[in-house]
């Protein structure tokens, strides 16, 4: 076969592949074009159903970020709520994931296997049937309507699945490095600042990157577990949009994309751990 | 009683440090406890506690006489075996697809992972207002090429079941392709070269390559899949709020419904009814995972 047919089969087949490629594109990108176009349309040609805005505008995100308008009021606040409850989460979550993680495969304590399996069973617990006992139990806690009760529920329900991917990669670590560490004279603690964090690095990364992102996006808690609204999440301010009548679509979507640009941002700046570290852990066949 | 104590302690202490009770014991005992300790207070005993009030057999009574406790059961399970199975079959078509070298497959991966990447409430939202009859997109495209007036898509409740299913399939189709990526491209390649020796065509080497090294993968995803689908709260609630007249629940929305009603005994009743479906899989997922 000559280089020139070569070259035609291959703009050929392509063109096939294109066929696959637009439709997957247009599939991606609609619901999220589709709100690009509400943040950018003004209020007259918001429902012109036209493909771009006549008008495109930047005036929303002027109005949202300045936070006129009244379903808008506590948009910083709730804003902040969110960015706590992410880092309070996925710096607690690391915390404790990374401890049980290191005495369970490095100091093999005992009842670790056991430890692990409830972690894994928690993991396994389809999290909306665990929501309303949550609810109930933060209730007698008294922490309901507290940012505190969102954030332990979101370490609850994030450190199982933490434990588990930091539990395969620290196995994957030589015993060598302790037993030689241990000879050397070092205690567990030195094990663990000396030997075992500085070799974890891209594994504690995805890991608390993954509970930063679950607590930020996470709706259904921060609905049943936040009271007023200037305890709410973004999603939950998001979500009450929707229940009043004279809702200002083009400002909801508009908060929607500044809501989503956060995770969207540290997930891109991050994905090659996120990729490596976390599918890796996910599915192990 | 105390003076035997007192005179075993000395003999006792030794044989504990014998039997390992060393400073790396004490140190993980130390370190495994903060999670234990979040176990049981934010696991244990909500579960017991759900338990507990869920005891009444007259909660199941009412569950049972409430029409739409079983149009949620069935829901359900067409959501699961529907939109898992399409999800999935889509995901290992997809999945070849990117395997194909091109600079430009490549760089569609990238902009593919969005809907994984973004939040799923304001997409679904924009789902919700692309799907108004009045004036959301699809029915002011339709008016615009037909002059007809689009059908009223969220309040057939088959049809808006079958947007729910659509929105959860965009979310998390992006995941489970990348993950049988990984699995895809886990595979050797001279594996592929022998059987192209071989004269195998397209067909026969996913056939007898590609799927035998990824058949466990996929069975893995596929329960994985049904799990957390099971707990997939967003696609339904924040598309369709469960109705037109409470027509599109399922039961992870259900719980929810029964508890704005003030029925908690019912909503955890709904709970307990899904713990046929659950159980199994929990059971099959613990015995694959912790090998």
């Amino acid at each position: 076969m000559s280089a020139q047919s070569e070259e035609k089969v291959s703009i050929a087949g392509d063109a096939k592949l294109l066929l696959i490629a637009i439709p997957l594109v247009i599939w991606t990108l609609l619901p999220l074009y589709n709100m690009l176009l509400f943040a950018l349309s003004n209020k007259q040609s918001v429902f012109a159903g036209h493909l771009w805005p006549a008008e495109p505008t930047l005036r929303n995100f002027g109005i949202v970020l300045r936070a006129d308008h009244h379903h808008l009021e506590h948009f910083w606040t709730q804003f902040g709520n969110s960015a706590l409850v992410a880092a309070a989460t996925g710096a607690i979550t690391l915390l404790i994931a990374t401890f049980a993680a290191f005495a369970i495969s490095r100091l093999r304590v005992r009842g670790g296997r056991t430890v692990l399996n409830m972690a894994l069973f928690t993991y396994f617990i389809p999290a909306a049937f665990l929501a309303v006992p949550m609810y109930r139990t933060m209730g007698l806690y008294g922490l309901l309507g507290s940012k505190w009760a969102l954030i332990l529920a979101m370490v609850a329900i994030a450190s199982p699945y933490a434990i588990w991917v930091l539990k395969q990669a620290s196995d994957k670590l030589p015993l060598e490095l302790d037993e030689a560490a241990v000879v050397d004279g070092a205690s567990p603690v030195q094990l663990f600042r000396m030997v075992y964090l500085p070799l974890m690095g891209p594994s504690l990364v995805a890991v608390g990157i993954y509970a930063l992102l679950l607590a930020w996006n996470e709706y259904l808690y921060a609905f049943l577990l936040l009271t007023n609204d200037t305890s709410f999440t973004l999603p939950v301010a998001l979500g009450n949009f929707l229940a009043a009548d004279d809702s200002p679509w083009e400002l909801l979507m508009t908060t929607g994309l500044i809501y989503a640009l956060p995770p969207a941002a540290v997930y891109y700046a991050f994905r090659r751990y996120m990729v490596s570290g976390l599918t890796a852990g996910a599915v192990k066949s | 009683m105390t003076a035997a104590a007192d005179a075993s302690s000395p003999a006792v202490a030794p044989a504990r440090a014998a039997n390992g009770w060393s400073s790396a014991q004490i140190w993980g005992a130390i370190l495994v406890a903060p999670y234990v300790v979040v176990f049981f207070a934010f696991v244990v005993y909500p579960v017991l506690y759900a338990f507990w009030l869920a005891h009444e057999p007259e909660s199941y009574r009412k569950l049972a006489a409430d029409p739409i406790f079983f149009r949620s059961y069935a829901n359900t399970l067409i959501f699961l075996v529907v939109a898992i199975n399409l999800k999935m079959a889509v995901a290992l078509l997809l999945s070849g697809f990117f395997t194909i070298p091109r600079w430009w497959i490549k760089a569609l991966t990238v902009l593919f992972i969005l809907p994984w990447a973004v939040p799923s409430i304001p997409t679904i939202l924009s789902v919700r207002f692309m799907l108004n009859p009045e004036w959301g997109v699809i029915n002011q495209t339709i008016f615009r090429l037909t002059f007809q007036d689009g059908p009223n898509w969220l309040n057939e409740p088959w049809l808006a079941l079958f947007f729910a299913m659509m929105v959860h399939i965009w979310k998390s189709l992006p995941f489970w392709t990348l993950i049988l990526l990984s699995g895809r491209l886990a595979i050797a390649k001279d594996l592929y070269e022998a059987a192209s020796v071989d004269g195998a065509n397209r067909w026969q080497q996913f056939r007898f390559v590609t799927w035998p090294s990824i058949a466990q993968l996929y069975l893995t995803c596929l329960l994985l899949s049904t799990i957390w689908t099971l707990g997939d709260f967003n696609s339904v609630y924040l598309l369709t709020g469960g109705g037109p007249a409470d027509l599109t629940h399922v039961l992870a929305t259900l719980g929810i419904r029964y508890l704005r009603l003030a029925e908690v005994d019912m909503s955890m009743a709904t709970i307990v009814t899904a713990l046929p479906l659950i159980l199994p899989l929990v059971y099959f997922m613990m015995k694959r995972l912790s090998r």
